[in-house]
């Protein structure tokens, strides 16, 4: 009998893990590793691929552009589309946030079943492919589409939004919503709506109830979508692609130009590792942040 | 009764999936075929499968590169892949390609004489002509710019509102190019100044869409007038917009050939020899065009092509454009770098 209690939760033998670090090892691991090896070889001659010499000149090139009058300069080129991905990223986060506060809360004050059936809703999207979706969306934001119809008939006579930064932006917010709802409904399905009522009770107006009381207790749950959503929306390319008119440059569409047509691995590889540790940076302050609130946020 | 009905239909699927249970006779009636989005007939596919008793299983790609990539990646099982001229000449010197003897099949002999010793693979031993084609100009004749763009500088240089782009470094490079008035046979200068004045040029120009993608379904709803595109999708834009201009620009346009060819370690080799074959058959590769909107390197074709091809001055170019057109260029490394970084610095400006 005291074989099968074998000790306290969370002691279990530690080979329990090893189906999961050798997932991760095969899957993040190993791509990883070939990704920052091939960044310091030399492109290979005709084709795709590499030549296993040494070089650092994808780094180099990130930063130093040698112009075609044989001068150099600090290149600002990647310089400037990271800072698109930022901005892109960074307003997809603030507009999935303000739609999915509201969401989340209405979905958790309705009752159990009607419940379950919300939360299957907001994940349904998932069950189509996201080119398709995006595609979906093309049409609807067309010019000629029912959006551009309903401003046509409402006055608005320029009214264009699809292939520019505003329609990349479209893009990305609807594929990352559930990201940011969900988490934030479970930290929502969580808060006990009494303390809301007591705080009416007591005189506080709604957007100090809101304030002081909901938001603290969502709080994880935004920290969490946060870093679900800014972090993927920085390595997107469908969406600049398809919906920017492929002029919304995002750095994904620069290492997948580097994969393809340019055919310069080493340098895709190097903006890559540019991009990954941005992506830790990130990671880092986000804990950093949950930290200072004291909360616990699980997915980070 | 119901039985009965249902094994008949297992048989019938069993037969059309050319019988699971015998992997052998499986494998041997097989073709895997791997080509362009929408650019070969299903309907004759249908046709060979029954008349060869061969069955053809077809994936697409989208870009040369694509197709280089998955092929360099190794054991992907294809037997037929469709290579334009400069990638059919990289495939070939990567040793990719399968020597097969184009010239030598029965139907070697249609090969027009003059597509015999292309530059890719001379006396034809890698490859079967497909398809080919220009890249240059499309115009909506409502949209009043039309009369104003005769040459890629003009293009480079509009105000035009509603013009597109190919998202093709080597096309738009090229033009670009051109239009500082590098000739069509020294597209492969080393002349770093000619690629600064064809940036320059570029980086006036912002256009609505750099997309390759959907070109002919974006001027059919009017989301462009004005196209740097494929002449084919001129021919196709036809039923609904008869009189689509087609501009061979002043300073030249690309000539592209795409060619049919077999992978090294094919899975089906004789079935590729005859795929390929069947389709340097007059009358078949005369469907293929009527169905893409291309002209064909096959003699005897044009009798079994319709009308509306063979009459298109975007599909066959008019006698006084031809000595425009001059083949893309095939460019070595430290070139097409410079395409790159032309291409690179230019989208990243808009």
């Amino acid at each position: 009998m005291s074989k099968i209690v074998r000790g306290r939760p969370g002691q279990t033998s530690p080979w329990l893990a090893i189906p999961t670090i050798a997932y991760l090892f095969l899957t993040i691991g190993i791509p990883l590793f070939i990704t920052v090896v091939y960044s310091f070889l030399q492109r290979a001659k005709i084709g795709m691929g590499v030549t296993w010499h040494f070089s650092p000149k994808a780094y180099k090139d990130l930063f130093i552009l040698e112009n075609l009058d044989g001068t150099t300069t600090f290149d600002t080129r990647y310089v400037k589309v990271l800072w698109h991905s930022f901005q892109y990223s960074a307003v997809t986060t603030v507009a999935t946030v303000v739609l999915s506060i509201p969401i989340a809360m209405w979905i958790a004050t309705r009752n159990e079943s009607t419940r379950n059936i919300l939360v299957a809703a907001v994940t349904l999207p998932f069950w189509i492919s996201i080119l398709i979706r995006t595609y979906g969306l093309r049409q609807i934001i067309d010019d000629n589409g029912p959006i551009g119809w309903i401003a046509h008939k409402l006055g608005y006579e320029n009214f264009h939004i699809i292939y520019t930064p505003i329609a990349t932006m479209i893009g990305l917010t609807y594929v990352f919503l559930p990201f940011m709802i969900l988490p934030i409904y479970a930290s929502a399905e969580r808060f006990d709506f009494r303390l809301a009522e007591a705080a009416y009770d007591l005189g506080a107006k709604r957007w100090t109830v809101f304030r002081r009381i909901v938001f603290p207790s969502i709080r994880p749950g935004v920290i969490a979508g946060i870093a679900l959503v800014f972090i993927p929306a920085l390595g997107s390319f469908l969406q600049s692609d398809m919906l920017g008119g492929g002029k919304t440059n995002m750095i994904a569409n620069v290492i997948a130009l580097n994969f393809t047509q340019a055919r310069n691995w080493p340098f895709g590889c190097a903006l890559s590792v540019l991009l990954i540790l941005l992506t830790l940076l990130l990671v880092q302050a986000i804990r950093l942040i949950s930290k200072k609130f004291g909360d616990q946020v699980s997915l980070v | 009764m119901l039985r009965s009905a249902l094994s008949a239909i297992l048989a019938l699927t069993m037969t059309a999936c050319g019988g699971s249970s015998d992997p052998v006779a499986t494998t041997s009636n097989e073709l895997h075929v791997f080509n362009w989005t929408d650019y070969i007939d299903p309907n004759e596919v249908k046709r060979f499968e029954n008349e060869t008793g061969i069955k053809v299983i077809l994936d697409v790609y989208d870009s040369n590169e694509t197709l280089l990539a998955k092929i360099q990646s190794g054991a992907t099982g294809y037997d037929i892949i469709f290579p334009a001229d400069y990638m059919a000449e990289q495939m070939r010197e990567l040793n990719l390609l399968e020597p097969i003897d184009v010239a030598k099949l029965p139907n070697g002999k249609n090969i027009m004489p003059s597509m015999m010793d292309v530059y890719w693979d001379p006396g034809r031993v890698y490859t079967a002509p497909y398809m080919y084609g220009t890249t240059a100009i499309a115009c909506n004749p409502i949209d009043t710019y039309c009369p104003t763009i005769k040459s890629w500088h003009d293009f480079f240089t509009t105000k035009d509102p509603k013009v597109s782009v190919l998202k093709d470094e080597m096309e738009v490079v090229s033009a670009a190019l051109r239009a500082v008035g590098v000739a069509g046979n020294d597209l492969c200068t080393t002349d770093k100044t000619k690629f600064q004045a064809a940036e320059d040029l570029l980086l006036g120009f912002k256009p609505a869409i750099i997309e390759s993608d959907g070109a002919t379904e974006r001027m059919l709803n009017g989301t462009n007038t004005l196209e740097h595109t494929w002449n084919g999708e001129v021919h196709r834009m036809r039923p609904q917009i008869p009189d689509m201009i087609y501009i061979y620009p002043t300073d030249g346009a690309n000539l592209w050939a795409d060619n049919i060819a077999v992978p090294v370690g094919a899975p089906h080799l004789e079935n590729a020899k005859t795929f390929i074959n069947w389709l340097m058959d007059p009358k078949n590769i005369a469907a293929e065009s009527n169905f893409t909107g291309y002209d064909n390197n096959i003699v005897g074709s044009d009798a079994f092509m319709d009308k509306s091809i063979r009459q298109d001055p975007a599909v066959i170019p008019p006698a006084d454009v031809v000595s425009r057109l001059s083949p893309a260029p095939n460019c070595p490394q430290e070139v097409r770098d410079m395409y790159t970084q032309v291409f690179t610095t230019w989208t990243s400006s808009q």
